[in-house]
């Protein structure tokens, strides 16, 4: 035993899966065998504390002293819950669980004082004997047989008809759910049971709102239902402890904001990001007192963070002769951490609420600071800050309990110690402290890691939503209309929005991994080339507003690493952090980049590899790794080609039409954005709350796949793109552009709601590729439409053009004949004499640069050698 | 009168019926008779009495569950009470049931509040010229009673009152020095005044961050509220492992109360201004607006005399500073933030005061400014954008987090040349978002917050400013004063108090006037739009429009006028081309220069 919080900590833990077995006087108790008559529920004193008590010889072999049931230092009645049972599981321990466990609210004082017998209320009648009589446990509705036998018919016979593929992989769905998933506990040995609430729901609507309404209670129930099953079926089944039922996904869920006074003790679940958890809390479960006269030991359970330290020792009648080993008690593992509302919850305005929730045992260490979760658990009830009669400061340091009356436990020190009231004042702060005991963790973002989109199970929408959606889906003109909702302050541009809207929905992911082409990019991105003051960058804060995991850099502030990853050290631990930039943050969602020309050439060719591959590779500081980066990129530039558009599917210029009629369109447009209210203007438009969900869901539930026609239409399309450019030796069409098409086309199918790519989305994919084409890939001397442009960043005429002056450079070059040395500036001049056409600095660079290229010669400052 | 079971139950609606009266019979009355924490310093204030303060919310904290309502048990004769818990942070523990079942669980929200940051000096003393007579003598006697009658635990030095009173200022001074292991999170830094938790019962939701507030309620003192920070001992024992929350949490969330007192909310309005020489609500407030208008123009044309006069002579610099001083977002379309107006003036004179003067001025005359210096410095190492401290659990204050309307002074002459680095990048950054679009992107270390806001942006440069802007007007001195100095402050000296009053009433009351667009000016807009388009379409764009709508708007309004008038459109044009032409003369000026 090294530390005495490590061993402590590790007897919690080390209840190791040998035990069982090598303990087995405990042979299986029958029904009823002790004292108490009602079968399953038994009195307090043989539970938990016997259990881990008979774990003791192996853990504590040091001590040889035997070690004596603990017996009752307060009134029975104390002890004497029905939560606290014993199930016939051949000795498996039962594992506490503090995190319904330290929640018991109803005051023990109140229980005598009760005028209802606290006794006779706080017995629950098992349901096979007192089948008539309506015994519940004290406080609430719950009989627990009745909740049992229920529980027992929902696991044997639950068949979920809604289940996804993802959820539950290798399970059958005709078969009973969670009896598979106990076959699955039975071989992995994980003793814990995770339940959709949805499912009860669905099973026993009663079940359900007491599982809501009394976690505390209920939940053991279930428990104890489990294990007696689990145990019939595998009665050889060795597991560290007893299975335990964590529920998750209470319909009830909530956000952080709309929780209230009444929602304590019940079954929550809320999300929400982690934004801060603690080091690790040894909370003690059960004090270890041993007399120092006599050395007679006993343990006390820790209650509601009180441990009732025994004043006389029973053994030999001395008086504050019991003294705490810390190291015998029992601890528990804990951890605080602090939740606080998601970004999307909030109001506007308004700044996130936090909330602290407990983990417990297994659970702690469970999730990191920048998780997004849904946690489930009981809201716990407020624990008033009582003055304490004495504050128990040194709770944590474990070697400090001496003495002292009552003494209160790690949980309780700190509940006490924020009013840090002087005794003297004798007054309160009048103000709870609320926390969550977590269940249940859920992390939202978790199967993103496995290319999955998990918005499905986030995003509930009602039925009314989704009819109301797909009435929309259904009218014919839901492609203009919903183009025309996007970014109304902004006139016309129709095409754009068109595009940009079709990028919101995005293409079908298709998977090839298994013939090794890996996955396909169903991204579409985008690029607007446009004049000054086209509001470009208006039209991308509005994207970003508009998508949830949207993400905005300006093309002149970010740096490569700010796009990608860095890796930094964690000052306190020294640990290496990799810090993700804006491109992963937006995966799976649209990263908008202004100023896309002022992107320095290092940065932009880290985009080749998220464009094309949607991953990015990061290497650095001994992390080497490969992160998705499944973001659509919607780029803003000023007129500049260059190699990276071709990745792009579409590339539109925003210019000014200049005509009248658009004009006084356009004026009508903006002067109307001055005097209208804002509720004409919501009139006249889609809301952007009905556009965002429309897109969720589509993205989520709609995948189309192509039909026959649409193929060949695909194809045709496609050869009549290679056609245009054959005639004049010109590429007008590649690969990449066919894959843009499909991608573009099935977009389009999504914003119909429907499940087939049909050639209407084609020809639409068609006519806005041939638009933005039309924009962007007119060759301006020619007038011709050049694909290439798009590959090289410069049109076939402009590159003929410049092997000319390269090849009348290199001629001018050998009449001067053989000079080694030139001056650059002589050479521009003498080139610009001889041609006829206006050859500018940036040709004459270009050309001799295309002659360094060749070995022929080198420049160095103002003077070009010839090699 | 309302009964004493009235005062228990519903407090609040005791309050309100009292404010009704007051307001119907004297609208000054509830305002100038409750001490304001604004200027009486907290010690003259009596615990648990009424009092008021302007303040913008900064922070937002987690609601808190309480105890609304809670069961006494009189020790001796074993009788229950019920009492109520609200307007409340402490309770006597020993007479308290906590087993009760008639406690009543209730919920409130804590706002941290700080005095209207960069609130000009005028501002608050123009407030207090009303309060500070009062309180000298209706509030020392109170002090008095009270140090003799119980036993303070303040240790307040027992001296005469009238030392206190001249004392009070340096003490406020002192107060706010010895506070800096103590930080108070002021947004802008250099602020005093005292921060608040403002207790909030009822429709919190209602408040965003960054309102601005009128809160009257119930100032609650009692040391035992604070945490002790200082007491090393005590935070050693206290493992923060151990506890729900940190020291700098606590620290953040229970300050010692007689630097942060919490105040529990009975009435809490937001304020359309914090003009202390305007009626709050303007708008309902007929006879003063229309008595005002009358000589509203009058007051222009001295305003803009005064003003062209601060700017060296230069009539439609000063014609625009008015413009952009009335301006202010009055809607919001998708993310196009209508009506704001930022104003760049190049060719301000380098190496001079000039723009410090300037800004002096203009703080004369707004109710709250803020002068930033762009140096290199400053752009590297201030904190502008707000951020999350998640150690502490707050909002840590940035410049940009300011209340609406408040007169943003950039000096970009100060700016040198040199390397900006990773913060110096992000507030660039964050000051361009903030002109283009009024929103700040508050920083919560995992994500971004937008939070809209609106403010009015001056960039004083000397060629033309790196930030984007609505407008830009190049200074075109037409005299040249020796000293600018002497100069300024000699215009300065020349106006009245009165005058300057009249300036500050003007440009508030500007600024909040109603605006319209009749159909008839629309379609000549339309019609002048499509004209000028096609004589030359290089010569208006989309952009164009978007900005000689905004100046007829200001323009206007300045003027008192509530919708465009054809005239008014003119106007506004011709204001447009005169600065345009003469924004291309001093570009081919630059043109030509080596």
């Amino acid at each position: 035993m090294s530390s005495p919080s490590s061993s402590a900590r590790k007897r919690v833990r080390s209840s190791n899966p040998s035990t069982p077995a090598s303990e087995d006087p405990l042979t299986p108790r029958p029904h009823g065998a002790q004292e108490s008559s009602t079968g399953e529920l038994q009195p307090l004193p043989t539970s938990p504390g016997t259990d881990l008590q008979s774990l003791a010889p192996q853990d504590t072999s040091l001590f040889s002293s035997p070690v004596p049931r603990r017996s009752g230092t307060y009134s029975p009645l104390d002890d004497f819950s029905p939560l606290i049972y014993d199930t016939p599981s051949r000795g498996t321990p039962a594992r506490q669980r503090p995190d319904l466990g330290s929640v018991r609210k109803a005051p023990q004082v109140d229980l005598c004082s009760e005028p209802v017998s606290g006794k006779a209320a706080d017995v629950t009648a098992p349901s096979e004997q007192n089948a008539g009589q309506k015994l519940v446990i004290w406080g609430t509705d719950v009989n627990v047989g009745t909740c049992k036998e229920k529980f027992q018919r929902f696991l044997q016979q639950f068949i979920d008809p809604t289940s996804r593929e993802g959820e539950n992989v290798s399970l059958d769905l005709n078969e009973p759910l969670y009896m598979q998933k106990l076959d699955e506990i039975s071989v992995v040995g994980e003793p814990v049971l995770n339940v959709n609430c949805g499912h009860v729901q669905a099973f026993d609507a009663d079940l359900y709102r007491q599982l809501i309404c009394y976690p505390q209670e209920v939940i053991p129930t279930f428990d104890m239902a489990v294990n007696e099953l689990f145990f019939d079926r595998f009665p050889d089944s060795i597991l560290e402890h007893q299975i335990q039922v964590r529920p998750y996904s209470a319909l009830k869920t909530r956000n952080m904001r709309s929780l209230n006074p009444e929602d304590i003790d019940q079954l929550i679940t809320i999300s929400g990001m982690v934004i801060r958890t603690s080091q690790l809390i040894p909370e003690m479960q059960e004090a270890f007192f041993r007399c120092q006269v006599c050395a007679f030991s006993t343990q006390v359970e820790v209650d509601r963070g009180r441990i009732a330290e025994p004043a006389v020792c029973r053994n030999c009648n001395t008086t504050h002769s019991m003294a705490l080993v810390h190291n015998r008690s029992v601890f528990s593992d804990k951890q605080m951490i602090k939740l606080q509302e998601s970004p999307e919850d909030m109001p506007a305005g308004q700044t996130p609420h936090t909330t602290v929730v407990y983990a417990h045992n297994d659970l702690v260490d469970k999730v990191q600071p920048g998780d997004r979760v849904n946690i489930t658990g009981t809201r716990c009830p407020p624990d008033v800050l009582l003055p304490a009669p004495r504050f128990w400061k040194n709770s944590c340091s474990l070697c400090n309990w001496t003495s002292s009356d009552p003494l209160r436990s790690s949980t309780g020190i700190y509940r006490a110690a924020p009013m840090r009231v002087n005794p003297r004042q004798s007054q309160v702060k009048s103000v709870y402290r609320t926390h969550f005991d977590a269940i249940h963790f859920r992390k939202t973002d978790e199967r993103r890691l496995h290319g999955l989109d998990e918005e499905n199970e986030q995003r509930l929408f009602t039925e009314e939503r989704v009819a109301t959606l797909r009435e929309l889906a259904a009218k014919p003109d839901v492609y203009e209309r919903l183009s025309s909702a996007l970014a109304p302050s902004i006139y016309e541009h129709e095409d754009i929005k068109k595009g940009i809207l079709l990028q919101l929905f995005g293409g079908t992911r298709k998977d090839f991994s298994q013939t090794g082409r890996g996955n396909f990019r169903a991204e579409i991105n985008i690029l607007l080339c446009g004049d000054p003051g086209t509001s470009k960058s208006q039209l991308l804060q509005y994207v970003f507003n508009l998508v949830p995991r949207g993400q905005y850099t300006s093309g002149k502030g970010s740096s490569a690493v700010g796009l990608t990853a860095y890796v930094t050290k964690d000052p306190e631990t020294r640990q290496l952090v990799l810090q993700t930039g804006a491109l992963v943050l937006s995966d799976n969602g649209i990263c908008c980049i202004d100023e896309f020309d002022k992107m320095s050439d290092n940065t932009r060719s880290v985009l080749h590899e998220v464009m094309e591959q949607q991953t990015l590779s990061i290497a650095k500081a001994g992390i080497i790794c490969q992160l998705n980066a499944r973001t659509s990129i919607l780029a803003a530039a000023n007129p500049l080609p260059h190699t990276l558009l071709s990745r792009f599917d579409l590339i539109f210029l925003m210019l000014d039409p200049q005509d009248e009629a658009y004009d006084r369109r356009l004026a009508h447009h903006l002067v109307a954005l001055y005097y209208q209210s804002e509720e004409q203007v919501e009139e006249e438009y889609l809301d952007m709350a009905v556009l965002k969900d429309y897109i969720a869901y589509a993205r989520t539930c709609v995948s189309p796949r192509l039909s026959e026609e649409a193929s060949q239409a695909l194809i045709e399309a496609y050869v009549d793109m290679r056609k245009i450019g054959s005639g004049r030796g010109m590429v007008s069409a590649y690969p990449r552009q066919l894959e843009s098409l499909i991608r573009l086309a099935e977009a389009h199918a999504k914003v119909r709601f429907s499940d087939k790519v049909e050639t209407i989305d084609v020809e639409e994919a068609k006519r806005l590729h041939r638009e933005a084409l039309k924009q962007s890939a007119t060759d301006p001397r020619t007038g011709f439409v050049d694909i290439s442009i798009l590959t090289t960043g410069m049109s076939a005429t402009a590159r003929k053009r410049k092997e000319e002056v390269a090849q009348a450079l290199k001629k001018l070059i050998q009449l001067k004949g053989k000079t080694p040395a030139l001056k650059y500036q002589q050479l521009f001049d003498d080139l610009r004499a001889q041609s006829e056409a206006a050859i500018t600095k940036d040709m004459f660079d270009e050309a001799l640069r295309a002659l360094a290229d060749e070995d022929y010669l080198t420049v160095t400052g103002k003077t070009v050698r010839l090699l | 009168m309302p009964s004493s079971e009235d005062w228990i139950n519903n407090p609040l609606g005791v309050v309100d019926g009292i404010f009704g009266k007051r307001q119907e019979s004297d609208t000054n009355l509830a305002d100038s008779n409750v001490p304001s924490l604004n200027d009486v310093p907290l010690h003259y204030l009596k615990p648990n009495s009424l009092v008021k303060f302007r303040c913008m919310v900064q922070d937002m904290f987690d609601p808190e569950f309480f105890m609304g309502a809670y069961e006494t048990v009189d020790p001796s004769t074993n009788s229950k009470e019920l009492r109520c818990g609200k307007y409340k942070d402490l309770v006597k523990s020993q007479q308290v049931d906590f087993n009760s079942r008639n406690i009543v669980t209730s919920e409130r929200q804590t706002f941290y509040c700080v005095p209207i940051p960069g609130e000009s000096q005028w501002n608050s003393y123009a407030c207090s010229s009303q309060a500070r007579v009062v309180p000298s003598t209706s509030y020392t006697p109170h002090r008095h009673k009270r140090s003799y009658e119980e036993d303070d635990d303040m240790d307040m030095p027992n001296v005469d009152s009238k030392r206190l009173e001249t004392e009070a200022p340096c003490q406020n001074a002192s107060s706010s020095h010895c506070s800096s292991n103590l930080d108070l999170n002021f947004p802008l830094p250099g602020e005093r005044g005292p921060a608040c938790l403002v207790k909030v019962y009822e429709e919190w939701d209602s408040f965003r961050l960054n309102d601005m507030l009128e809160v009257f309620g119930v100032l609650s003192v009692d040391p035992a509220l604070s945490f002790i920070a200082d007491d090393k001992e005590v935070s050693s024992l206290l493992d923060p492992t151990d506890t729900m929350e940190t020291a700098e949490e606590q620290r953040a969330h229970s300050p010692p109360a007689s630097l942060v007192p919490r105040l529990h909310v009975l009435y809490a309005q937001p304020l359309q201004h914090n003009n202390p020489l305007l009626p709050s609500a303007i708008s309902e407030d007929k006879a003063f607006l229309s008595g005002f208008l009358s000589e509203l123009n009058s007051v222009r044309g001295e305003l803009l005399t005064y003003l062209t006069h601060v700017l060296l002579g230069d009539a439609l610099a000063a014609e625009y500073l008015i413009l952009h001083l009335i301006s202010s977002v009055y809607a919001r379309r998708d993310v196009l933030p209508l009506g704001k107006f930022t104003l760049n003036i190049s060719g301000c004179p380098h190496n001079s005061s000039y723009t410090e003067q300037l800004c002096q001025i203009i703080q004369h005359l707004m109710p709250s400014s803020y002068r930033l210096c762009m140096s290199l410095h400053n752009m590297n190492n201030l904190p502008m954008v707000p951020r999350k401290d998640y150690t502490a659990n707050r909002l840590v204050g940035g410049i940009l987090q300011l209340a609406s309307n408040t007169s943003l002074f950039l000096d970009e002459t100060q700016l040198e040349q040199g390397q900006l680095d990773a913060t110096g990048v992000r507030n660039i950054t964050a000051l361009g978002n903030l002109i283009s679009w009024q929103k700040v992107d508050y920083d919560f270390s995992y994500h971004q917050m937008e939070f809209p806001c609106n403010i009015n942006v001056l960039i004083a440069s000397e060629g033309r400013s790196l930030l984007p802007c609505d407008s830009q007007v190049h200074l075109r001195p037409t005299v040249s004063p020796p000293n600018v100095e002497e100069y300024l402050k000699a215009i300065q000296l020349a106006q009245l108090p009165s005058h300057l009053n009249k300036y500050r009433v003007y440009l508030t009351v500007a600024r909040l006037l109603d605006y319209s667009i009749s159909e008839q000016v629309t379609k000549a807009v339309e019609e002048d739009f499509v004209e000028m388009r096609k004589d030359n379409p290089q010569s208006i764009s989309a952009e164009d429009l978007h900005r000689m709508l905004v100046v007829a708007r200001l323009l206007s309004l300045s003027y008192g006028q509530t919708t465009l008038s054809r005239d008014g459109w003119i106007k506004a044009k011709q204001l447009e081309m005169v600065r345009t032409s003469r924004t291309q003369q001093q570009e081919c000026v630059n043109g030509n220069e080596p």
